[in-house]
């Protein structure tokens, strides 16, 4: 018995509202639909997969959650990573860069390189990417408020070392929707955050094609309390969005479709999970050809990342967390995962160790060497369980995207804060729940043992470190051609007051060494700053 | 017994974004009674200070998780001290190590609790304190 699921009347019921029986049969899933939305892997609507042979062909790419302190260390990180058999880079940024001050501003005191690596000018990217060939390991950069400026200091750092940006691959988190709703690294007020979201897609569509602009994150609505249906239905709302500011623009849905990515969360029941994935990638097919005329299958294709399941781990028993890790990555190579990133067991209290990191590489790494994980494609369809729950669950989210709508859209929902006050009593309730143990945490509700008050030591916090990066950055400042760096950022004024295309002024202050904090000041005279909705 | 509510100010410190266990506690606090007054992220000392004194609170509960939380309680001390705020329960809540525990009692927190600590502890804990 599934003790996460039983309910008090003795019913299972999963995380989604679902309820479980007993034992499938053939029957059930006729009733739930049957398998007209199943097809073949590699075509619509792509339920079993994007690619006609998945893993047989690739295995899913490594891509650990990475950068603390500056650009040296991170570097150094980086490449142990590689070194180790790692496939992709995924930068950790410290908070200031995330939400565009510059390491000497006063209100990044104590926080410079603390959460993920400092950036404040493009010479940074130079630093932090050296040695590492850029055509080979693809870099997903998470950051969102200040995304615009981020994305055009990757760009530009390639463009410097001489490749083409017409060809190169990457991706940008950047979605600054989900921000407002969990995590919290907004800057600009929604409407303007939206406009620089559609700014970076359509530069992205001429200018480097191959580049993923926007990684949709239902990830963190999960983790600010959202049930798995839920996650799913917001990230395409979000998606949809994006995908409206970016058709307003002129673009073909064919143009930039098929670059839009997305980061969802892996925690709780397996087969939940499983489902979740499987009907999300039906369901935003159907999506983007039904409601978008998308004629390219490229377009319809979700491609995602899965993995993390931050709110899965526990502080408790801290070693457990690499057993969880473990059958996180597998639910995410049932699922046909894309990408896969694992939070550490030491995450849920600190940056992790190397050790702490290699454990989560080779935890993939067994799973494709050693489990046969890439012999065949969606090895669970077929199965009267995962396919009931499949359907089931896809039309849930449908559901709960059409409530979304009918109360004025996700913009909206965000804007007023409704969507943060829906997730966050959910999670109230699931706390509670777990207080109570009706929802079990093994080491937190049940299987307790008594434990020293062994502490994972904290990563530490590098005065010195925090105060050369701000150093650096004063050189810096004495060095580069203030002219041309005073001249961009007017550029920038100039362009954000009239509403054009903000990125090729970014592009060019950018490389004229303009900080991340000079820009985001410069964006926040036009277009404001957020303030948060505050709703119970 | 005190006859008005207790009024709890509860605050996100610095830059770290992650609210989920602030949001709870709150609501954990209303419906325990209490008059909550949230302020929303990225508050600096002086933003505290100010709250605080203007809404005349009688907890101030800080909620961390991105590790910065000694160099802002250091701060706030200060000001706590300048405005004549010591008198307040101060707590603080998040992602703290164990051995953070001496310094904060140092600086002059009432309260610390960890990832992992019950919501009733935490009410307990204010009635305790403010019987």
């Amino acid at each position: 018995m599934n003790r996460q699921t039983e309910s008090e009347d003795g019913r299972v019921v999963n995380e989604s509202g679902i309820e479980i029986k007993t034992v499938y049969a053939a029957e059930d899933v006729e009733s739930s639909g049957g398998l007209d939305m199943l097809g073949n892997p590699g075509e619509y609507p792509f339920t079993r997969g994007i690619h006609p042979e998945m893993y047989r062909k690739r295995p899913w790419t490594m891509r650990q959650y990475t950068g603390f302190s500056n650009p040296q260390e991170t570097n150094k990180r980086f490449k142990y990573l590689i070194a180790n058999g790692q496939t992709g880079l995924n930068v950790a940024f410290d908070l200031p860069s995330q939400i565009g001050i510059d390491s000497d501003d006063p209100l990044a005191f104590g926080e410079v390189g603390r959460v993920g690596m400092a950036v404040d000018s493009l010479r940074d990217f130079e630093i932090a990417f050296d040695g590492i060939e850029l055509d080979k390991i693809t870099v997903s950069l998470t950051v969102n408020g200040s995304a615009a400026i981020v994305i055009a200091m990757y760009l530009a750092m390639a463009k410097k070392r001489g490749y083409d940006i017409k060809t190169l691959r990457g991706t940008a988190q950047n979605d600054i929707l989900k921000e407002f709703i969990g995590r919290g690294t907004w800057v600009f007020p929604v409407e303007p955050s939206i406009k620089l979201v559609a700014d970076t897609i359509e530069y992205c569509a001429y200018h480097a094609p191959k580049y993923s602009p926007v990684s949709v994150c239902g990830y963190h609505i999960r983790e600010s309390g959202a049930n798995p249906v839920q996650e799913m239905a917001y990230a395409f709302c979000i998606a949809k969005a994006y995908i409206d500011v970016a058709l307003a623009r002129g673009l073909d849905i064919d143009e930039f479709a098929s670059r839009l990515s997305f980061n969802f969360n892996i925690f709780g029941n397996i087969f939940e999970q499983v489902a979740k994935f499987r009907a999300g990638r039906a369901l935003w097919a159907k999506i983007v050809q039904e409601d978008y005329g998308a004629k390219n299958p490229r377009s319809m294709g979700l491609r995602m990342i899965a993995g993390g399941g931050g709110s899965g781990l526990t502080k408790e028993q801290p070693e457990l967390n690499i057993v969880r890790g473990a059958y996180y990555a597998l639910i995410s190579a049932l699922s046909g995962a894309q990408t896969m990133a694992l939070c550490c067991y030491d995450e849920a209290y600190t940056i992790p160790t190397e050790y702490a990191q290699r454990i989560s590489l080779r935890t993939m790494q067994l799973l494709i060497e050693e489990m046969g994980l890439c012999d065949t494609v969606d090895p669970l369809a077929g199965s009267y369980y995962v396919e009931t729950l499949t359907n089931q669950m896809r039309e849930e989210m449908e559901k709960i995207m059409a409530e979304v709508d009918a109360q004025g859209g996700i913009v909206q929902s965000i804007s007023q804060g409704a969507v943060q006050a829906q997730v966050s009593a959910q999670a109230y309730e699931r706390q509670m729940k777990i207080e109570a143990g009706e929802v079990r945490k093994v080491g937190v509700n049940c299987h307790q043992i008594d434990e020293e008050d062994k502490d994972v030591a904290f990563h530490p916090y590098s005065e010195v470190d925090a105060k050369e990066q701000a150093e650096r950055l004063n050189q810096l400042r004495d060095r580069r051609n203030t002219d041309a760096v005073q001249q961009s950022l007017n550029k920038i004024v100039d362009d954000a007051k009239v509403g054009q295309n903000i990125m090729p002024a970014i592009m060019d202050a950018v490389q004229a060494y303009a900080t991340i904090g000079e820009i985001t000041q410069k964006l926040a005279g036009v277009y404001g700053r957020y303030k948060e909705p505050i709703r119970f | 017994m005190r006859a008005s509510p207790v009024r709890v100010l509860i605050a996100k410190p610095g830059l770290d974004g992650h609210d989920q266990g602030a949001k709870i506690v709150v609501r954990a606090l209303m419906d325990a009674g209490f008059e909550v007054i949230y302020t929303g992220l990225r508050q600096t000392p002086e933003m505290v200070v100010q709250i605080a004194g203007d809404e005349d609170v009688d907890v101030i509960g800080l909620s961390s998780m991105a590790g910065s939380h000694l160099e802002f309680c250091r701060r706030l001390k200060e000001l706590l001290e300048q405005n004549s705020l010591t008198d307040k329960l101060w707590i603080i809540g998040g992602n703290i190590p164990a051995d953070h525990n001496s310094e904060l009692a140092a600086i002059g927190l009432d309260g610390v609790f960890p990832v992992g600590s019950q919501l009733v502890d935490i009410i307990n804990f204010i009635n305790e304190k403010l019987k």
